[in-house]
């Protein structure tokens, strides 16, 4: 079973696929993929992601290979769902989408070891974890000015139950900017796969229904450009596309990205 | 109460304190740091880490020692984006004490969640005072006690970024919500506690919290 999340006609649903290019609601209606808002596939906790977790990655960034995972948290409003939009800003010079498998918590995780851990996942999405180089300091790295940033974290579309999927997942991932190929990977390449990393963070943080882990990417991040549109895939969980945006979509002047009008909003 | 809810998201502004940087020296211009931090350092004080009012800091009992920090917590109140800095601060409802704690961490140099967002690791105080009441939050005194005898005192008064200029500077690329918390920072080297400690922190103006700090429990199974 897969399922969405999506908005239609002036409510939030659940959704489940329904033959090509249709979904169907959970009040019974079928309509157009294209007619819908995607939204992140369930409600998200909190959001946990590795960094330098493919070896060919690490690599491609001039690190060495971690004894401890790198992790890193964002906030909420990093999210956006299946076919949104990010905004790169204007003074950004390399920002770069990165493909990753999400792993959704299903039941509450404490101290839980390895041979155990696979039962507390709920199921998988993609997920696009976007980064601006430019913003990068060596100070708690990855900043969250590089990596916590509003929409720059898509999720999607759909969360495919775990009972769906073999343990661990043993799927090929790729990204393509604007149809043309320029990453791919394999899941069985993680440097800490998913039952350590389950046991290693739960042994300090409970993890929680609906919190995500986004597994880290592999090599062949490229700049992405204003009009891009941007699709990651992983073999059997989907496709989640977005689309890059410029400043000026979101307000933004030039007057040091602060805007002009005064609203709250 | 005023018309917000704790319902956010916690935020932690690092190395805001003056002293954070002055502690480490000629090793800010060194490998791996090679300069002052430019942009706002933060860290995600993540959901099974906060403690509500009257709640107790959890630690190890055989492990490593909980650094004890005091924290001005600023509630926001409006939705801030990309806010100018004059006019920040009509977007906080009001404050409230937080006392943010960690395992001793090796440098600054990564995140460390392992130190950073430890189950029942931060605790906020029970009072929201509404930003009208509160006064300048830059010109706040901190006090950390551990079993009744002053251990910390600072003042926000010591920040590198003002509260204003923090709210400007976070919500330029991270969107605050109503009911969000941004901790603008604590001094460093916060006291090391064990299991038993008594904690007061103490923020003129704004309030006082009191916790302990209580061994975990042991392991669950699946």
């Amino acid at each position: 079973m897969k399922r969405a999340r999506v908005a239609y006609s002036g409510a939030i649903h659940e959704a489940t696929a329904a033959g090509a290019g249709s979904i169907r609601l959970g009040d019974g209606r079928v309509v157009a993929e294209s007619d819908v808002v995607w939204l992140p596939p369930f409600e998200v906790g909190t959001v946990i992601a590795l960094g330098l977790n493919y070896a060919d990655h690490a690599k491609e960034l001039a690190f060495k290979p971690q004894d401890e995972p790198l992790v890193f948290l964002k906030g909420p409003g990093a999210l956006i769902g299946h076919r949104g939009a990010t905004r790169r800003p204007a003074d950004a010079t390399f920002m770069h989408y990165e493909c990753e498998l999400a792993v959704v918590i299903g039941k509450p995780a404490r101290r839980v070891a390895r041979a155990d851990a696979m039962a507390h996942v709920a199921g998988y999405t993609i997920a696009n974890d976007y980064a601006i180089r430019d913003y990068l300091e060596n100070w708690y790295r990855p900043n969250l000015r590089v990596k916590s940033r509003d929409g720059a974290t898509a999720l999607g579309p759909w969360l495919v139950d775990a009972a769906d999927v073999e343990a661990p997942p043993q799927r090929a991932l790729r990204t393509l900017v604007n149809g043309r190929q320029t990453q791919s990977g394999h899941t069985r390449d993680l440097v800490f796969d998913i039952a350590f990393l389950i046991e290693y963070l739960s042994a300090f943080m409970t993890l929680l229904p609906g919190d995500v882990i986004l597994t880290g990417t592999p090599e062949g991040v490229v700049n992405v450009d204003v009009g891009d549109e941007v699709v990651c895939e992983i073999e059997g969980l989907g496709r989640l596309v977005n689309r890059i945006a410029g400043d000026a979509e979101f307000g933004r002047g030039t007057a040091a990205g602060t805007r002009k009008d005064k609203g709250s909003a | 109460m005023a018309p917000f809810r704790l319902s956010g998201t916690v935020y932690a502004a690092l190395l805001n304190h003056r002293r954070s940087l002055d502690a480490l020296g000629d090793a800010v211009a060194a490998a791996p740091y090679k300069g002052a931090p430019k942009g706002v350092v933060l860290a995600v004080k993540p959901r099974q880490s906060l403690v509500a009012p009257g709640g107790d800091l959890q630690v190890d009992d055989d492990g490593e020692p909980l650094e004890i920090y005091a924290a001005l917590g600023v509630v926001i109140g409006r939705t801030a984006c990309a806010v100018a800095e004059a006019d920040a601060l009509d977007h906080v409802a009001g404050f409230l004490v937080v006392c943010d704690c960690t395992l001793p961490r090796a440098g600054h140099f990564r995140p460390q969640i392992r130190a950073m967002a430890r189950d029942a690791s931060c605790a906020l105080g029970a009072a929201v005072v509404p930003r009208s009441q509160a006064g300048d939050p830059d010109a706040r005194a901190l006090r950390v006690f551990v079993d009744g005898v002053l251990a910390r005192a600072s003042s926000t008064s010591e920040q590198v970024r003002s509260t204003a200029r923090l709210i400007a500077d976070v919500s330029d690329f991270m969107t605050l919500m109503p009911g969000d918390i941004l901790l603008t920072g604590s001094a460093p080297d916060g006291p090391r506690v064990r299991a038993g400690a008594a904690i007061a922190v103490e923020i003129d103006g704004v309030g006082r919290l009191e916790t302990r700090v209580v061994a975990a429990a042991p392991r669950m199974r699946a």
